[in-house]
């Protein structure tokens, strides 16, 4: 939180195809919800081609601009653990990082031109040690799909937020495809279970 | 209501609740999604052009005949639309005419970054600029006004910070429309004839003058008082990082950034001990002010004039310049980051139709004169294979150019070959390749036509046989319309087979007369074609890397069972099944798929 307290910043980071958006667009509407102004920023175009993809989303009583200043983020909720790597210099001090610990190689990897970073989970405990990596591709696949990881990655946010459960609920259940809505509950359900 | 929008989405509702009857525009990032939202509202007619230019013209056409009209691209689609915008100045309009420009600081998705807030000084029009979705949409409404009560078209200028960030929006409703059913004719109005247009010209400065009086009482320019120490000048997203970043400064906030308000401008500099002006690429508003005499503490001299600004280089650079009362949370400097991490960028899709080519290509080591798609991330490694690429259409009239003064003495690398995607062939290849037959010369000409405009997200194009709403419309046909320009060899290739692909072009490149290769291959991403995936046999991979040459995010190098034993993988969630990389490998160590038996 800023210093007057109001205003929370969460970043978002993963790899096109993911699912960052709509993430980031469950938790902005669960934020309206809940009667807080809501920014949000990303850039896309490029999403799907499997480059990174970085979503800000504040809320609060009143914001201006809508994207996180480095170094300000209070949340860093990654889909990746390069893409956690990548980005846990925009939390401020003390924030908390929670990634999924499934490695997708990038396209610079896969051609041999660069090496995927050895040891990478002590690498980011070391850089921030309040940080949880998460199996969330796994718990997904226990919910019923893959697909639906990014569900996993906010219900393990759930908990730190001033959102309740049946707002996350609601907003998740009138995203997903009505035929997926068990199994994003799910999904959710042990995202939470593993966020602690 | 209030809904969470995008600059794009809340600029596609204002666009509705404005009245507006008709929108055109080709697509183009960050632009794209305001038609792709105006098709939802079945009462405005919508629609894609080929290109900017024609989405000007059809846009300015309707707008004579009486309609409220909007054209959209992004930046240097006004480069494109230019030649219409100039002179619809000089005619002026009947139904409000706005063109929005989403221009792209830092260049997240553009070859340039062009700032064209000039375009609005150049050609002699206002500019409105909003700073969040929900000016987006009123601003919308103001610009269509203005328009109407000063005869002019309107630039309103986005950002990608304002197209694609959310905020929160009030939503309004539609007034019910008469329909148009009387065509008004005025020759001296908009038959620019040169004895009309000189009589046009003192009218459209003398605009200009009346506009910028105007701008003094519009509520867009407003002056927000704060701490009288520091004043800030800004408008757009700029705006909203200086409030977060100067939260007790004063404000001189612009919604309308051309013609500028001079006598608020001084009102506000004679408020304010020292004053800002903040502002992303060229000093725009800054030497316009300084034009008038208006001493101005810092602008350029404080704040790059490439890339973005963001709240926290607001609130460092102008506390090092001397600015009290900057947010302390936004001034300490973030930690270091982790150093040597690889990269990642977009990449082409696992099963995309232009790999093959690309993979030839790099093997032909010929000069490839680019366009501008999905297939310019051919110039990123391991392809390595495009050597230009400037602006949509340019690839095949600079192949010519290139082949009309190199003698290649026979060899490939010295020879140069063309490629370019149907969507962009349509949209202004086609006068390149008119060039080369006409003026005899001999380059040869890929076509990848994978069937939709893929980079922006997938929208139809004039050879797709559908227009934006999906109805059914008719189909450009690339091989017939080849031959109508004079081509007399017209070749095709499968592009995911490289034996055939590399034999077409080595074919073509060494014919003495112009060719152009059709590869049609429909964009997997778009027309969600799944393959199901390859394997790697590891008794037969010996780690010979030549697979990975095709650049598929599929593939991956894993530790084998001997030491210093590495050996491929296949992904087989990522792969797609389409066996390019099973075509480089000398070992048959990447086996197809194995059918599941009945």
């Amino acid at each position: 939180m800023t210093e007057n307290g109001t205003t929370t910043n969460i970043l978002i980071s993963g790899v096109g195809g993911q699912g960052v958006l709509l993430a980031s667009y469950v938790l902005g509407q669960a934020a309206m919800k809940e009667g807080y102004e809501v920014k949000q920023s990303e850039v896309h175009g490029m999403s799907q081609r499997g480059g990174s993809v970085v979503s800000h989303l504040r809320f609060g009583e009143r914001l201006a601009s809508p994207i996180v200043t480095q170094g300000t983020a209070d949340f860093l909720l990654s889909f990746e653990p390069l893409e956690a790597l990548r980005f846990f210099n925009w939390l401020r001090p003390g924030a908390l990082l929670i990634y999924n610990t499934l490695r997708v190689n990038p396209s610079t990897v896969a051609a041999g031109l660069a090496t995927y970073p050895d040891g990478i989970h002590e690498r980011i405990a070391q850089a921030w040690p309040n940080s949880r990596g998460i199996d969330a591709t796994l718990l997904a696949e226990e919910a019923g799909t893959a697909k639906a990881t990014n569900i996993v990655m906010l219900g393990s946010i759930a908990r730190e937020l001033p959102f309740p459960l049946e707002t996350w609920r609601h907003i998740i259940g009138r995203v997903v495809p009505p035929k997926t809505v068990d199994t994003n509950m799910k999904a959710f359900e042990l995202g939470r279970a593993a966020g602690r | 209501m209030k809904d969470i929008l995008s600059g794009n989405e809340a600029i596609a509702r204002g666009a509705w609740e404005a009245g507006v009857r008709f929108a055109a525009a080709y697509p183009g990032t960050p632009s794209t999604e305001i038609l792709e939202n105006i098709r939802g509202y079945e009462d405005i007619e919508s629609q894609w052009s080929p290109n900017e230019k024609v989405a000007t013209e059809v846009a300015l056409g309707a707008s004579i005949a009486g309609a409220r009209s909007l054209a959209v691209m992004k930046h240097v689609g006004v480069n494109v639309a230019a030649d219409p915008l100039f002179t619809a100045s000089y005619t002026g309009v009947n139904g409000g005419f706005v063109m929005i420009t989403a221009d792209d600081p830092a260049m997240h998705s553009s070859q340039n970054e062009q700032d064209n807030r000039n375009y609005a000084r150049f050609a002699k029009v206002p500019l409105l600029e909003p700073s969040d979705s929900q000016e987006a949409k009123d601003m919308l409404k103001l610009a269509f006004e203005l328009s109407e009560e000063f005869d002019t078209p309107v630039l309103f200028r986005t950002t990608t910070r304002i197209s694609h960030s959310k905020t929160m929006v009030e939503l309004g409703e539609r007034a019910a429309l008469e329909p148009l059913t009387v065509l008004e004719k005025d020759v001296p109005k908009y038959t620019m004839l040169p004895g009309f247009a000189r009589a046009k010209h003192p009218k459209v400065e003398q605009r200009i003058l009346d506009l910028a009086q105007r701008a003094e009482t519009l509520d867009v320019n407003r002056i927000e008082m704060g701490d009288p120490a520091v004043g800030i000048v800004a408008s757009g997203v700029v705006y909203q990082y200086a409030r977060e970043a100067f939260p007790g400064a004063s404000f001189l906030k612009l919604g309308m950034t051309y013609p500028l308000p001079q006598g608020m401008v001084e009102k506000f500099r004679s408020k304010v001990d020292r004053l800002y002006v903040v502002e992303e690429l060229d000093p725009f508003l800054e030497e316009r002010i300084r034009l008038m005499g208006v001493k101005v503490d810092g602008g350029k001299s404080v704040f790059p004039i490439t890339g973005e600004l963001d709240p926290g280089l607001v609130a460092r650079l102008l506390t090092a310049a001397g600015a009290p009362g900057a947010d302390g949370d936004l001034l300490t400097e973030p930690g270091p980051g982790a150093e040597g991490l690889p990269m990642r960028p977009p990449t082409l899709c696992p099963g995309c139709s232009h790999r093959g080519v690309f993979t030839v290509l790099s093997r032909l080591k010929v000069f490839v004169s680019g366009d501008i798609g999905c297939y310019t991330l051919g110039a990123m490694p391991p392809f390595g294979a495009m050597h230009s690429c400037v602006c949509m259409g340019a690839s095949i009239g600079m192949a010519h150019g290139i082949s009309k003064v190199t003698d290649a003495q026979g060899q490939i690398k010295n020879q140069t070959v063309a490629v370019i995607g149907d969507s962009t062939f349509f949209h202004s290849g086609i006068t390149g390749l008119m060039d080369t037959i006409w003026n005899r010369g001999a380059s040869t000409t890929i076509i990848l036509d994978n069937r939709t405009t893929a980079m922006t997200g997938g929208q139809e194009t004039p050879g797709t046989g559908k227009t934006l709403s999906g109805e059914p419309a008719a189909e450009v046909d690339i091989p017939r319309l080849v031959e109508a320009l004079g081509v007399k060899r017209i070749a095709y290739m499968d592009p995911y087979d490289l034996t055939e692909t590399e034999e077409v072009i080595r074919r073509e490149l060494e014919a003495p007369e112009p060719s152009v290769i059709i590869a049609r291959a429909p964009c997997v991403l778009q027309f969600k074609i799944m393959n199901d995936p390859w394997t790697v046999d590891s008794e037969l991979c010996n780690g010979c890397k030549r697979c990975l040459r095709v650049g598929c995010v599929a593939l991956s190098l894993i530790e084998g069972e001997g030491e210093e034993d590495t050996l491929v993988e296949i992904d087989p969630v990522q792969c797609n099944g389409c066996g390019v990389c099973a075509q480089m490998c000398r070992f048959g160590a990447i086996l197809p798929p194995v059918p599941v038996e009945a």
